[in-house]
């Protein structure tokens, strides 16, 4: 029991638990006892403290930084001595674990976890608003369901399950044995369950979770139950993640690429994770910022955003949204860039053809995260500020249309007269490329600032919203864990219930969120637990279609599972795919590459006759290049 | 006869635009129109329909087409399409015309944006004051006088400029009618300008996330006729103007400065009791959310107070007239069964003078009895 509890692990990360807590509460009984505040024994104050001091003490005892503090204190370190590469048993995937594969499977499956907890809440939400007046919950909890529901899909859904898909595919893709530092990769993952339950026992809290919506403004995030501390300090853990990820994925693609693959013969979906992680590193710093500005006003009395004048009470009420929108407008494209990196894959392969303007589908990403920092207020048209703001807003919003529009041209110029293989993952493909254009058409419309005046915060925006990242997002998402299902688990999907899924979750998807634009240019407010008669036939068939999504999430898992378990076994390359990752077995060798691949083409010479992208030599051979001799996994 | 696959592609085009367009016009997309903005604004979404429509219907038809005419048939299996790169010139044309697309709307965009907006002359000024939850609405009479009311009342055809206040957290004042709504923020005056042209009663909406009680800030907002208007506006009381934040009876508020609430100094009962009706009808709020049959107020976000102030007092234990106090100045104190805690704002103790409170715990205890 002594060994366990001194070994990494659950046995000792729940001991450290312990003792952080137990150093949270001495902590603010000293620090209260010290200040004379009164009572000494303060819940509020406690479990603010112990929120911060516990995750940390248990990703110490869980053994993420063991190898660092030997390392600090002059030791011998042991480069796998919590970890072995490559997962033997289910039991690994609970354990900290350094391989790339291991971890990219490990955030896929938190991050869907999460997914299936979010999309719960909202069929909650759905029940409650499938009538008029107030049924199964009291608007408190109304107000608590979507704030989770939103804060769980945004930072532990979408945001992690892109970077878990690239953590798996993106080392293959580019040549590399592993990420560039494989124990921050472990940490990052290992950050996310922890903002997740954060968020999920805020349910716990006295006074309900936190109720302020994902966007959580101040001043109602400051002056609300300890509920809000959950999301506020949930939202570092998760925040600190992204940023590790994205720095790992930028050294990972700058000095880790295989011998001859420049950056023009970067597959789509590594310049996608490469703008996305330039996205992450830049942003991710302003919604850190804007929770430790709120977490100071709830906890310490900073009056950042108390608004009243008066002695230390001249805070400015705008500001934070201005630094709240500064990454979550980018966010929007940290959460679709990724996304369209799969679908280059995907189409690319399942049309047999080359990506139609590879140069100008990379330049545009690249536009797209120059311009995706130029457009934050266009989400406070009607917040207050200054009127003149709004002008240069819409026209920079308006103008990424270009960018995008120029990616939606090509992947439509790249299907025709291709060979068109309508399996799971191009069905997907082909739903995005529909319902996106339409999350992008009502995102030029909301551009237009006299419209978005009158839809601000209506369902037109949770119409617009779920179009981008349900329709845009998760079909890419579905399309990618189809797409890579043969690679990461060395099985095949059952494709008939791949497609049922599609059709089922396509056409639920838009009896849903359709009829949301009409209801929202009705007027109907968005965050509202009740509404008005005028509204309830369109709510009770949007809620039964939600009800018909949600379950048809369950042939996704069903088909996941039984595949997993017991689907036929995949061959190393079961799409005649041209990218590395495909060259490699299925699953791909617990180093990926038994030789360093050199590359010798571009990524898509699908129709070329006798093109390559890679091919094998010898370590010897490659090893001249000097690429590879960063490899931080020594054999 | 076989056309050219883009012959053909363009159309479907054609046809999914006539059959698309003139039902995506034929939609009643719109409430009432009862603003002049809410005709330029209506109108500007139509423009955006008839251009969105055919972009959507091209992608679509891309995708349908390519599926029908170019999905993988057996015994292609082994195929690859044509290695097409690119094509610059069809490349210029995609980035070049969404380009003049944008700047055509944004332009447009910009005109209805001026006009909506422009300084009219011969405008009213109304304040919107919002708080957690309710809303007030103040028409300036004399300096510091104002007709303070809980329902929104405008003259048909004249201009109106909104002031918009916040006293706690940030809401929204949105009339889906007039198509407008701008933020209440703590700290700033916003201003909001509408010309309503159509009589009739439409809703005013809180549409921002404030609390609990979000759902049911609502106000509603008559249009009549300018007559009608000054003969209503004519026939309501002139109050102290309210003030707009917290510290704004401690002084040091914005304009129009808030006088001390005029209650009897000898502390006449009946006087104070008056006061406090007043109170509770108009600038404290409380109706919006409490039915008290001898006030008229038909609230149903908390408790009736006509029935509910007397037993729960003896619930808590207290005096009913120290209950009152209690429960205006700590809600959370005691709450009544079957009621969430948190939703009553705490701030009254705060927001309302020591003699406005007195007045109300008067008023109330003397109607409940």
């Amino acid at each position: 029991m002594l060994i366990k509890l001194r070994a990494p692990g659950w046995y000792r990360a729940a001991l450290f638990d312990v003792i952080g807590f137990a150093f949270a509460f001495g902590l603010v009984v000293l620090i209260r006892t010290l200040m004379h505040e009164h009572p000494v024994l303060d819940g509020y104050a406690i479990t603010t403290v112990a929120l911060i001091a516990v995750p940390l003490f248990f990703l110490v005892g869980l053994g993420v930084a063991d190898y660092w503090f030997y390392w600090a204190a002059g030791k011998r370190t042991r480069p796998e001595d919590h970890s072995a590469h490559g997962a033997r048993t289910w039991r690994d995937y609970f354990r900290v674990n350094t391989d790339h594969k291991v971890i990219g499977i490990q955030y896929v499956v938190t991050s869907f976890f999460f997914l299936l907890i979010g999309g719960l809440l909202a069929m909650l939400m759905r029940a409650e608003l499938a009538q008029p007046g107030m049924q199964f919950v009291t608007p408190e909890q109304y107000n608590g369901l979507f704030s989770v529901h939103a804060s769980l899909l945004i930072f532990l859904f979408v945001i992690p399950v892109f970077a878990g898909l690239a953590n798996f595919v993106l080392p293959l893709m580019i040549g590399a044995p592993d990420m560039a530092f494989p124990r921050l990769n472990a940490l990052s993952f290992w950050l996310l369950p922890i903002a997740g339950l954060m968020m999920l026992a805020s349910f716990l809290a006295p006074g309900g979770s936190f109720a302020s919506g994902w966007t959580a403004y101040a001043p109602l995030s400051t002056s609300l139950p300890l509920g809000q501390t959950f999301f506020t300090l949930a939202v570092q853990f998760a925040g600190a993640s992204s940023i590790a990820t994205a720095l790992n994925f930028l050294v990972t693609i700058i000095t880790m690429r295989a011998p001859g693959m420049s950056f023009f013969r970067m597959p789509l979906l590594v310049w996608a994770n490469f703008s996305t992680s330039l996205l992450v590193v830049i942003a991710t710093p302003f919604i850190a910022a804007s929770q430790f500005f709120v977490l100071l006003d709830r906890a310490l009395g900073f009056q950042f955003f108390n608004a009243f004048v008066g002695a230390g009470k001249n805070g400015n009420v705008i500001m934070y949204q201005h630094v709240f929108w500064f990454y979550s407008h980018p966010a929007v494209y940290i959460m679709m860039l990724p996304g369209f990196g799969i679908i280059s894959e995907v189409l690319a392969v399942k049309a047999r053809k080359p990506i139609f303007g590879y140069r100008m589908m990379a330049f545009s990403l690249l536009a797209i995260v120059v311009l995706g920092f130029t457009v934050w207020a266009h989400h406070m048209f009607v917040s207050g500020m200054a009127p003149w703001i709004r002008i240069p807003m819409m026209v920079t919003t308006a103008i990424i249309a270009i960018p995008t529009g120029i990616k939606v041209f090509s992947w439509l110029a790249t299907l025709w007269r291709g060979v068109l293989r309508l399996d799971t993952p191009m069905l997907f493909a082909l739903g995005f490329l529909t319902m996106f254009t339409l999350g992008g058409i009502s995102g030029v419309m909301l551009a237009m600032i006299p419209f978005d005046i009158h839809v601000s915060a209506t369902y037109f925006i949770v119409a617009h919203i779920h179009y981008v990242l349900f329709g845009g997002s998760l079909f890419t998402i579905f399309a990618g864990v189809y797409y890579w299902f043969p690679k990461m688990t060395g099985r095949m999907f059952d494709d008939r219930l791949g497609k049922l899924h599609f059709w089922l979750t396509f056409i639920f998807f838009n009896i849903t969120f359709g009829p949301m634009h009409l209801i929202g240019i009705q007027g109907m407010p968005r965050r509202v637990a009740d509404y008005a008669q005028q509204f309830a036939t369109w709510n009770l068939i949007i809620s039964l279609a939600s009800f018909g999504l949600g379950l048809s999430t369950l042939v996704f898992l069903y088909n996941m599972v039984a595949s997993w378990r017991g689907g036929p076994r995949a061959a190393a390359n079961p799409w005649r795919a041209l990218t590395l990752e495909w060259q490699v077995s299925s699953p791909p060798p617990i180093f990926n590459f038994d030789a360093v691949p050199t590359v010798v083409g571009g990524p898509y010479e699908y129709g070329v006759p006798g093109a390559v992208h890679g091919i094998f030599k010898s370590p010897a051979e490659a090893r001249p290049t000097g690429t590879i001799a960063t490899s931080p996994t020594p054999e | 006869m076989r056309k050219h696959p883009v012959v053909q592609l363009l159309l479907i085009g054609a046809i999914g635009t006539a059959i698309g367009l003139p039902i995506a016009l034929a939609i009643p997309w719109f409430p009432a129109q009862a603003a002049t903005q809410a005709h330029r604004i209506d109108t500007l979404y139509h423009v955006l329909l008839i251009v969105s429509v055919p972009i959507f219907v091209g992608v679509l038809s891309v995708v349908l087409y390519s599926v029908w005419k170019f999905r993988m048939k057996p015994g292609e299996e082994g195929k690859d399409g044509p290695p097409i790169h690119g094509n610059t010139r069809l490349e210029v044309v995609w980035t070049a015309a969404p380009a003049i697309l944008i700047v055509a709307l944004c332009t447009y965009a910009y005109t209805v944006l001026h006009a909506n907006e422009v300084t009219k002359p011969g405008e009213r000024t109304v304040n919107v004051i919002g708080e957690q939850f309710a809303w007030y609405f103040t028409y300036p009479s004399s300096p510091g006088k104002s007709v303070v009311t809980q329902q929104l009342y405008l003259p048909k055809g004249q201009p109106v400029v909104f002031k918009i206040h916040s006293r706690d957290v940030i809401h929204e004042f949105f009339v889906p009618a007039f198509r407008l709504q701008l933020a209440a923020v703590p700290g700033i005056t916003t201003t909001l300008r509408a010309t309503p042209d159509r009589l009739g009663v439409y809703s005013v909406v809180c549409n921002q996330l404030c609390g609990n009680g979000h759902a049911t800030m609502r106000a509603t907002v008559h249009v009549l006729t300018p007559a009608a208007f000054q003969a209503w506006l004519a026939k309501q009381p002139v109050q102290p103007s309210p003030g707009y934040s917290f510290s704004s009876a401690g002084g040091g508020a914005p304009a129009p400065a808030p006088a001390p609430a005029p209650s009897g100094k000898a502390g006449n009962g009946s006087a104070t009791a008056a006061a406090g009706k007043a109170i509770f009808t108009g600038s404290g709020g409380c109706g919006a959310c409490h039915t008290l049959a001898d006030a008229g107020t038909t609230g149903a976000v908390g408790p009736n107070l006509g029935i509910r102030l007397v037993p729960d007092a003896k619930k808590r234990g207290l005096p009913l007239a120290a209950f009152i106090n209690e429960s205006i100045t700590k809600p959370n104190a005691f709450i009544a069964p079957g009621y969430p805690a948190g939703v009553m704002p705490q701030t009254f103790g705060q927001t309302l003078t020591a003699t406005q409170i007195q007045s109300l715990v008067a008023y109330l205890a003397s109607v409940t009895k």
